[in-house]
C-alpha cells in the first residue's frame, strides 16, 4: 500500500496494482474508517479499483496530520479480506428486444443465447467504482466469454436501464446518455434517483446479483413499455 | 422577489461554491470557475461568500428584476448596462423594480459572475444549487438558464454600497503561469520529459469546457496507457497517449484511468477559465508547502483587502 499526493488537498492510497477481491474489501474498511477518524477535515472520498482518492480541508489540517490518518487508517485496514457490503439483487429482462447486442455477444462466444445470458446472470459482481455519469457504477468482472470491445460507433442514447457489458466490466446505465458498451437487456430497477435517499440502491464494495425477469415481469418492475416497442438501435 | 430573464446569451449557468461530499455516487463539484471574481461579488453584496450567483460565460445575458433590490457584478470585463446606461463592475448597483440589467460580450476573459442580494434562492441538490449540465443537476431543471426562467432573491433591504478599487481589481491576460503540485503518476513521467514540460509553452485549443481545458504543445506521454481508474481532483492534469496535457476542472468526471503529472493549485483555475482559444500557459512546479502558503496569503489578502464605500 502506497500513499501519494494527488494534489494541494488530496492524497491518493494505491491499495494494489490489480484488481483483487482483498483489495476492494480494503479499500471499503478505509473509507468507512476515514469517514469517521477524519470528521470535519474529510471533503469527499473517491474508492476506485485499486485505490482510495481522499480530499481534504487544508485550511483545517496540513498534509502531515492528514497522512498520519491515513496511516493509521492503512494500519486498522491490513487484515481486511472480505468484504462487508450487503448483497443486491437486481432485476433484468434479458432478451433480444431489450439487448440489441446479445446475439453478437453469443456468437462471438460460440454459446447459445440462452447460455450467454445464464454466464451473466449466474455469478455475483463486485462494485468496483462508480462515477462517469451520477450513479453508473462499475461491475466486475464478467466471465472471460463474454468479455467484448466497446462497439466501434459509439451510440448516441443508450436508454436509462440498459445493462452493458464492456471488457470484463458490466454495468447498468443509471439515465439515457451517449455511451459504446455492448447491451443485453433491460434493469427496471432505478439506479440513480435524486429524489430518493439514498439516490442509489448501490454502493462501492457491494456485491450485485442479477436475477433474469421475463417481459411482463419488467413491465410490471415498472420497465418502460416503449423501449421494446421502439427498439434499440 | 424575483429575477426573470430575457435573453440567457451563449451559457449562463448558476453556481454556487460547488457540491461537496457526493463524489461516491459520481457526482462532481460544478461550481465557480472563477472562484475569485464569485467572491468578490458576493463580498460587494455582503453575501455569504458561497451565495448563488449566475456564472456567464462569453456574455450576451439579460435580466429583469421584478423588485428593488441590488447586483454586483466582477469578472471579465463585459459591458455592464442598466436600463441603457453603462455601469462599472467590481461595484454595488442598487437596481428598481422592472429594471433591465444586459451584459454584452467580453472584450478580454470569458467568465463573469451576476450576484444578487441574499444570493439566489433556487431549490438545491445534493447540498447545492450549482449546476452541472453534464449531470442534469442543480440550477432550474439541471440545465443552464432559457429564456422566461424565473429565478427566486430574498427580499433586500438597504445596503451600504462598495466598489473595489480600480488597483485591485485582477487583470485578465493572456499568457498565464499555472502552479503545479506533482503528483498521482509523477514518477513515471522521466525528468526530461517532466523539464519539457515546466519549461514549455502551451496553447489552449477550442476544447476547452467546463469538464477540462485540453492543451496543445510539446508531447510529454511518460508511455503508459494502460491504468485502472482512479480517482481524479480538481486540477488533475492528465496525460493521454498523445501526450497532449488536460487540465481538469469543475466539472470533471469523477473517476478516469489517464496519467496524471500532477494537479494545478485550484485557485489558478480563475485565471485559467478566463483563457480563450490560442491563448497560452505555463506550469511551474511548487511543493506542497509552498501550495498551502500561497493558499493562507491569497486567503488573508483577500480578508484584508477594503472596499470602498460609495456614497448614497
Amino acid at each position: 500500500m502506497r500513499i501519494e499526493v494527488a494534489s494541494e488537498n488530496s492524497f491518493i492510497i494505491y491499495f494494489n496494482d490489480h484488481i483483487a477481491a482483498h483489495t476492494s474489501a480494503q479499500i471499503g474498511a478505509c473509507a468507512t474508517y476515514l469517514r469517521h477518524s477524519m470528521g470535519p477535515l474529510l471533503i469527499d472520498l473517491v474508492p476506485s479499483y485499486a485505490s482510495l482518492l481522499v480530499i481534504y480541508h487544508a485550511q483545517m489540517g496540513d498534509h502531515y496530520q492528514v497522512k498520519r490518518l491515513l496511516r493509521e487508517a492503512l494500519a486498522q485496514v491490513q487484515d481486511e479480506s472480505a468484504s462487508d457490503g450487503k448483497l443486491i439483487h437486481l432485476p433484468v429482462y434479458y432478451a433480444e428486444e431489450s439487448g440489441p447486442d446479445l446475439a453478437l455477444l453469443a456468437q462471438r462466444a460460440n454459446l447459445s443465447i440462452e447460455d450467454t445470458i445464464a454466464l451473466h446472470h449466474n455469478m455475483a459482481y463486485q462494485v468496483y467504482a462508480i462515477g462517469f455519469a451520477p450513479g453508473f457504477a462499475y461491475l466486475g468482472e464478467v466471465d472471460k466469454r463474454l468479455a467484448a470491445p466497446r462497439i466501434a460507433t459509439p451510440r448516441l442514447k443508450v436508454p436509462k436501464g440498459a445493462v452493458a457489458i464492456a471488457d470484463r466490466q458490466t454495468a447498468v446505465y443509471p439515465s439515457q446518455s451517449p455511451g459504446g458498451w455492448n447491451l443485453i437487456g433491460l434493469c427496471p430497477t432505478s439506479m440513480f434517483n435524486p429524489q430518493q435517499d439514498p439516490p442509489m440502491p448501490v454502493n462501492v464494495g457491494d456485491q450485485i446479483k442479477f436475477e433474469p425477469i421475463n417481459r411482463s415481469e419488467f413491465l410490471q418492475q415498472g420497465g418502460d413499455e416503449q423501449l421494446l416497442l421502439e427498439p434499440i438501435a | 422577489m424575483s429575477i426573470q430573464v430575457i435573453q440567457p446569451g451563449l451559457l449562463s449557468l448558476l453556481q454556487d461554491a460547488g457540491r461537496y461530499g457526493a463524489h461516491n455516487i459520481g457526482l462532481t463539484t460544478g461550481g465557480p470557475l472563477d472562484r475569485q471574481a464569485f467572491e468578490w461579488a458576493n463580498r460587494l453584496l455582503g453575501n455569504q461568500l458561497d451565495a448563488c450567483a449566475i456564472e456567464v460565460s462569453f456574455g450576451g445575458l439579460q435580466l429583469q428584476v421584478q423588485a428593488d433590490t441590488y447586483i454586483a457584478v466582477a469578472g471579465a470585463t463585459m459591458p455592464l448596462q442598466i436600463d441603457g446606461v453603462d455601469m462599472d463592475l467590481w461595484t454595488t448597483h442598487r437596481v428598481k423594480a422592472g429594471s433591465k440589467i444586459s451584459l454584452a460580450y467580453a472584450q478580454h476573459g470569458t467568465r463573469t459572475y451576476v450576484a444578487v442580494a441574499g444570493g439566489i434562492q433556487t431549490p438545491s441538490s445534493f447540498g447545492s444549487r450549482s449546476t452541472v449540465v453534464r449531470e442534469k443537476i442543480g440550477g432550474l431543471n439541471g440545465g443552464k438558464l432559457v429564456d422566461h426562467d424565473i429565478l427566486d432573491c430574498m427580499p433586500t433591504k438597504q445596503l451600504q454600497r462598495y466598489t473595489l478599487p480600480p488597483n485591485l481589481r485582477p487583470q485578465y491576460a493572456s499568457h498565464v503561469r499555472l502552479k503545479v503540485v506533482l503528483g498521482y503518476q509523477h514518477a513515471l513521467f522521466d525528468r526530461p520529459t517532466k523539464q519539457l514540460f515546466f519549461s514549455s509553452t502551451y496553447t489552449m485549443t477550442d476544447r476547452a469546457d467546463r469538464m477540462g481545458m485540453r492543451l496543445e504543445g510539446p508531447n510529454v506521454a511518460c508511455g503508459t496507457s494502460q491504468m485502472l481508474s482512479e480517482g481524479i481532483c480538481h486540477g488533475a492534469i492528465q496525460v493521454p497517449a498523445d501526450g497532449q496535457p488536460i487540465v481538469l476542472l469543475n466539472d470533471r468526471q469523477t473517476i478516469g484511468g489517464y496519467p496524471k503529472i500532477g494537479s494545478m493549485m485550484s485557485r489558478d483555475t480563475a485565471r485559467l477559465a478566463q483563457l480563450r482559444p490560442g491563448n497560452t500557459v505555463e506550469f511551474c512546479a511548487v511543493d506542497i508547502h509552498d501550495a498551502h502558503n500561497l493558499n493562507a496569503l491569497a486567503a488573508h489578502r483577500f480578508q484584508n483587502t477594503q472596499l470602498a464605500a460609495i456614497d448614497g
